[in-house]
């Protein structure tokens, strides 16, 4: 019953691994702040940064894998398996959270800085720790710079009927997840923060990349081919980059910010990170577009050794992420202690995206040898495993 | 027992109070770019021309103060009061601060119509996001209480200058503070007011190691010097912004 274009691809498009490994790193560089080694990342060269692509690809791989589920072994089981995964990711979180905690702890027992009085009530919620934890596992409290994961959550509870919809009827699935993403704009939806606010990622928002992301891996990508082969999109695309990098220009140098007109600063600021901004949505997209077009599928490159820890980063993504956040925890503290220069800062960096390209060697080495044992032969292809998870 | 360690304290306290004072303040000139005026001061150059004096409110929360029984003559209102009257002399100058521990910017602007009425200033210095930012205020309702008082200041007549976060770099990876910066950048860019970036100006400090912000526990001394500095800088921006005649500016360094 399954349209014949509907049918994907079988080999896992390296291309998918490689650039959620890179977007891994760029997100465990952002998350220390005071770092150098920030100037290479994405971010101040455009609207979006690395989460768009981690959110993107997400989407695209978890539609691949557990769109072929969902076709063969029906809905339920498939469904299954995605809830199986959102648990996954709940139980990581929880447990990243737990390492923050224990650091804050050691900050607020250590920190006393009469310059910083205002600034110290933040390890207040401390005084509160029922409140604080029972709040961390209803995913309300979060702390800085982990709100990813709760937003993956939602974005895989609410799987399943949007798989279902994109296996039978995609544009209309994809144009109903459009619809979610214009009505929270216009009503303010979100889910709600504590002690107060909403989700710094706004998941009714950020679900439209989700969503884009599960309708290419379904078809949609070879839909788009002829608009991607389009001279007038590439031009589009690379004119879009072009102007972006221009606006980042001005954030960075003041002495630049007068060039920008006020009527077009008045339309575009501010560019909503929350509630994934259509400027930062259509950067992404110029990004993506250009990206495809220079860097096919079957680029042997792509098998070439030195691209390869970044696309095993990438294919042990929930793993690596998470060692992302808390290497960032760890290399913050370390850098706060030295009062770290540059050097400290790149040295923390280098370390970093060291220990996560050796730790994902050594998750796909594990992955080898419990391939090869006879149990793990006899499981239906599990797709969580194959080829890198959703 | 107890009374000889209050008063070994006390004198371990004046010790600490009177090798603060022989200190002398790091020399933490900040670059132009940091100060420069992006928008003018009209009602402060008029007071300065005219009249000859200048009154400023500071409204803010605990940032804007320092502790111990003379917090208040070290926090950054008292000197910038001092470095405008080193800087404008012939002016009267009198700074008043109203500072209160965990106030919101809604807080704050709800109590701006009695500050405006009993000050009566020629301009405002209104230092908010801290509270905001540790309560999980929403940006854009932060971004409503800004205008709301601002709005109440410009009614007034007074001029405003809005005043971000400190740079804390040890909480910065638990306090969100980047979303509160960038409302209120662009709420006096859109309204064509002063910002001072005191965000800016201590990540310079801490860049140039002229201070180190990173120290966990760091003495009295360090944040009485951070606050001179701050009144210091506060005063070239306001001399930048308010174009007072050239020729009563004196430069200190």
């Amino acid at each position: 019953m399954a349209a014949p274009h509907l049918a994907v691809t079988s080999e896992r498009d390296l291309r998918l691994d490689l650039f959620r490994g890179v977007a891994l790193w760029l997100i465990f560089l952002d998350h220390i702040p005071e770092n150098v080694v920030n100037w290479f990342t994405i971010r101040n060269y455009g609207f979006s940064d690395a989460t768009e692509i981690f959110i993107f690809i997400s989407g695209y791989t978890a539609a691949f894998v557990y769109g072929g589920a969902m076709r063969e072994r029906g809905f339920l089981l498939s469904s299954a398996r995605i809830l199986r995964r959102a648990w996954q990711i709940y139980v990581a979180h929880i447990f990243l959270f737990t390492i923050f905690m224990a650091e804050i702890a050691y900050v607020a027992a250590t920190f006393d800085n009469p310059l910083y009085a205002e600034e110290m009530k933040i390890l207040d919620f401390l005084k509160q720790p029922d409140i604080t934890i029972f709040q961390a596992l209803l995913l309300k409290f979060k702390p800085v710079n982990m709100d990813v994961l709760p937003l993956y959550i939602v974005l895989l509870l609410l799987f399943p009927p949007t798989l279902f919809m994109l296996l039978r009827q995609p544009n209309l699935a994809l144009a109903g997840s459009a619809v979610v993403y214009a009505f929270a704009w216009k009503l303010d939806w979100n889910l709600p923060a504590y002690p107060n606010g909403v989700w710094f990622f706004n998941p009714f928002a950020w679900q439209l990349l989700f969503v884009f992301g599960a309708w290419c891996a379904l078809g949609g990508a070879q839909r788009l081919g002829r608009v991607l082969r389009s001279r007038i999109v590439l031009a589009v695309a690379v004119a879009y980059l072009l102007f972006a990098f221009a606006i980042t220009l001005t954030w960075h140098f003041e002495s630049l910010d007068r060039f920008v007109p006020v009527w077009l600063k008045d339309w575009m600021y501010p560019i909503d990170k929350t509630n994934l901004d259509v400027l930062r949505f259509a950067h992404f997209l110029a990004l993506a577009a250009v990206t495809v077009r220079f860097l096919p599928a079957d680029w042997p490159g792509l098998k070439s050794a030195i691209l390869q820890p970044a696309i095993r980063c990438g294919q042990h993504s929930l793993e690596i992420f998470c060692l992302g956040v808390f290497l960032a925890f760890a290399g913050q503290f370390v850098i706060a202690e030295f009062s770290g220069g540059p050097l400290l800062q790149t040295a923390i960096s280098v370390l970093g995206i060291i220990i996560m390209i050796a730790t994902a060697n050594l998750l796909s080495w594990y992955k080898s040898i419990e391939g090869r044992s006879p149990q793990s032969r006899v499981k239906p292809a599990d797709a969580d495993l194959a080829g890198g998870e959703a | 027992m107890r009374p000889i360690i209050a008063v070994l304290a006390t004198i371990a306290l004046m010790h600490g109070a009177a090798a603060a004072e022989s200190e002398p303040t790091p020399d933490c000139d900040v670059p132009e770019w940091l100060i420069v005026a992006q928008n003018d001061l009209p009602r402060v150059n008029a007071e300065i021309k005219d009249r000859h004096r200048l009154d400023i409110s500071v409204v803010g929360s605990r940032s804007s103060a320092l502790s111990g029984p003379e917090g208040a003559r070290f926090s950054y209102p008292a000197q910038l009061e001092q470095a405008l009257r080193d800087r404008l002399p012939g002016n009267e100058i009198k700074v008043t601060a109203h500072i209160s521990s965990g106030l919101t910017t809604a807080d704050m602007a709800a109590g701006l119509a009695k500050i405006l009425a009993d000050d009566k200033p020629a301009l405002v210095i209104w230092q908010a996001g801290t509270v905001d930012a540790l309560r999980g205020v929403e940006p854009e309702e932060f971004r409503t209480s800004l205008d709301q008082g601002l709005d109440a200041i410009a009614s007034a007549g007074a001029d405003a200058i809005l005043m971000n976060m400190q740079f804390s770099p040890r909480t910065e990876s638990m306090l969100g503070i980047s979303a509160f910066a960038d409302v209120m950048r662009w709420v006096t860019e859109q309204r064509g007011i002063v910002l001072f970036d005191r965000l800016g100006i201590m990540h310079y400090w801490s860049d140039a190691g002229i201070f180190d912000l990173y120290s966990a526990t760091n003495g009295y001394a360090m944040a009485r010097h951070v606050h001179e500095c701050i009144g210091r800088a506060l005063a070239a921006q306001i001399i930048n912004a308010g174009h007072p005649d050239a020729e009563k500016v004196q430069t200190t360094h």
